[in-house]
């Protein structure tokens, strides 16, 4: 139950049902990392996947570029309460990297340049809800949004989305990443709030 | 749900609170809490604010800086009194936190109200009676800007890097690298920075590029440019 603030009245009514719930709209794209932002150079760039049987499937820059790359239109939600709305991004598609993978395991660990880390179920970057975005609004991605490329699971919390995506590595159980380690919820869905443990 | 139990301006645009919390768990240097204020339509904002105070005392501080254009700070600087109840939720955040075991040197960054945190850290070091090195480089418009200036003037390990104006021997403008590197701890140290996201960028950035490593650099970004 909560009470009235008294003398409050606060500002707009974003009655905005995009907008889960205890989250407000920013035109602004504000930045959640938790160390400096990491320089990666895409001629030493590298993506992989690590799957039970120790294959390790790998992509440089120009391979990951030579994929077919979709547009996505989506709001994303921040942890630290803003959302934005209505954002455009480039990126490949999961399912296309997956299509050759083999695996079992029902859990992904995300790992990124910098060494942070952050876990989710396997079925959450299946069927067209999760890319390695590449661009963001038309313009290769900033270092300080994650370029030269991140993570895109938009249907969770954002930092979900792994910045500077290194590498993904199956896994057997649902192993805590570093920020679900530091109080951040395993599973992190903004229309439940599961926002800290 | 917490009461106010006193105000204090620490700067023309800010001001530290304290609030009495019964149900309070404690809380370790540089965790934070999240505020939630609700108008009489039922219409609820939250943002989070950092704790200046540590420890199990039921009371803990918090200082906030009015952004004009905000819609929570300019109510937690100019309207919320003492005896205000004011739902508080916490401490959140495990990760940007000083802990007494901690035996390396420490170099605390603060831009503007980022020096909350860092404050809480400064305390903890002193009532622990850590052996470890720890200092603060302060950047901060002007010297009436400070948060906590009394507090903090009697100590020894603190400088100031004034962006706008300051004492006539003392460097005014931006932080640089170069002044950076002149103001902090070398590689080794752990540091901890804090304040608006584009002067946290700009130092932790620079910080690499002096040599430290980026696993020993610990952020928190307050938002804005
Ligand atoms: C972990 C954490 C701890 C924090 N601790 C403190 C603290 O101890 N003291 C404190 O004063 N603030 C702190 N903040 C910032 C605080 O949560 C609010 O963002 C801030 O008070 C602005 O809220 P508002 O509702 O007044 O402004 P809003 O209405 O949210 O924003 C108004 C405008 O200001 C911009 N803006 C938002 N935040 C900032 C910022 N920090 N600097 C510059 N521009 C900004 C917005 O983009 C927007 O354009 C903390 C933030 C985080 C994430």
């Amino acid at each position: 139950m909560s009470i009235f603030t008294r003398g409050f009245s606060g500002r707009g009514r974003d009655d905005n049902p995009a907008l889960p719930p205890g989250q407000y709209l920013t035109e602004d794209f504000p930045v959640l990392s938790a160390g400096p932002t990491p320089n990666v150079d895409t001629d030493h760039w590298e993506f992989t996947i690590t799957t039970e049987s120790g294959a390790v499937h790998k992509w440089n820059w120009e391979q990951l570029m030579a994929l077919p790359s979709e547009d996505i239109h989506t709001d994303i939600h921040c942890v630290t309460r803003w959302s934005k709305l209505g954002t455009t991004w480039r990126g490949v598609s999961l399912d296309t990297l997956f299509a050759e993978v083999e695996t079992e395991y029902d859990y992904v660990m995300e790992h990124s340049y910098g060494g942070y880390t952050t876990n989710l179920p396997y079925e959450d970057i299946r069927d067209g809800k999760a890319w390695i975005a590449h661009t963001f609004e038309g313009e290769p991605l900033d270092p300080e949004h994650g370029g030269p490329a991140r993570m895109l699971v938009p249907h969770l919390y954002f930092w979900k989305s792994a910045k500077w995506i290194h590498g993904l590595t199956m896994m057997k159980d649902d192993d805590p990443g570093f920020w679900e380690q530091n109080g951040y919820h395993a599973y992190g869905d903004p229309w439940q709030e599961q926002r800290y443990w | 749900m917490g009461t106010v139990s006193s105000t204090h301006a620490e700067t023309p645009s800010g001001r530290s609170l304290w609030i009495e919390l019964p149900d309070w768990p404690g809380n370790i240097a540089g965790q934070h809490v999240d505020v939630r204020l609700t108008a009489p339509d039922g219409y609820q904002a939250t943002r989070s604010y950092s704790l200046a105070s540590s420890g199990s005392a039921a009371r803990v501080q918090l200082a906030v800086d009015r952004l004009p254009d905000g819609e929570v700070s300019p109510y937690l600087v100019d309207d919320l009194q003492p005896g205000d109840m004011l739902e508080v939720r916490g401490p959140l955040g495990g990760w940007f936190v000083w802990k007494e075991e901690q035996t390396q040197p420490v170099q605390l960054i603060a831009g503007g109200s980022g020096v909350v945190p860092l404050v809480a850290m400064i305390r903890a070091h002193a009532a622990s009676g850590s052996t470890a090195p720890m200092q603060l480089l302060y950047s901060v418009r002007t010297p009436e800007d400070r948060f906590f200036a009394d507090e903090l003037s009697a100590l020894e390990n603190v400088t100031y890097a004034y962006t706008r104006s300051g004492p006539t021997d003392a460097r005014i403008g931006r932080l640089t690298k170069e002044h950076l590197a002149s103001a902090v701890l070398p590689p080794g140290a752990a540091v901890y920075v804090c304040g608006p996201t584009g002067f946290v960028e700009a130092v932790a950035s620079w910080l690499v590029e002096l040599g430290h490593d980026a696993a020993s650099v610990k952020t928190e970004r307050f938002g804005g440019a």
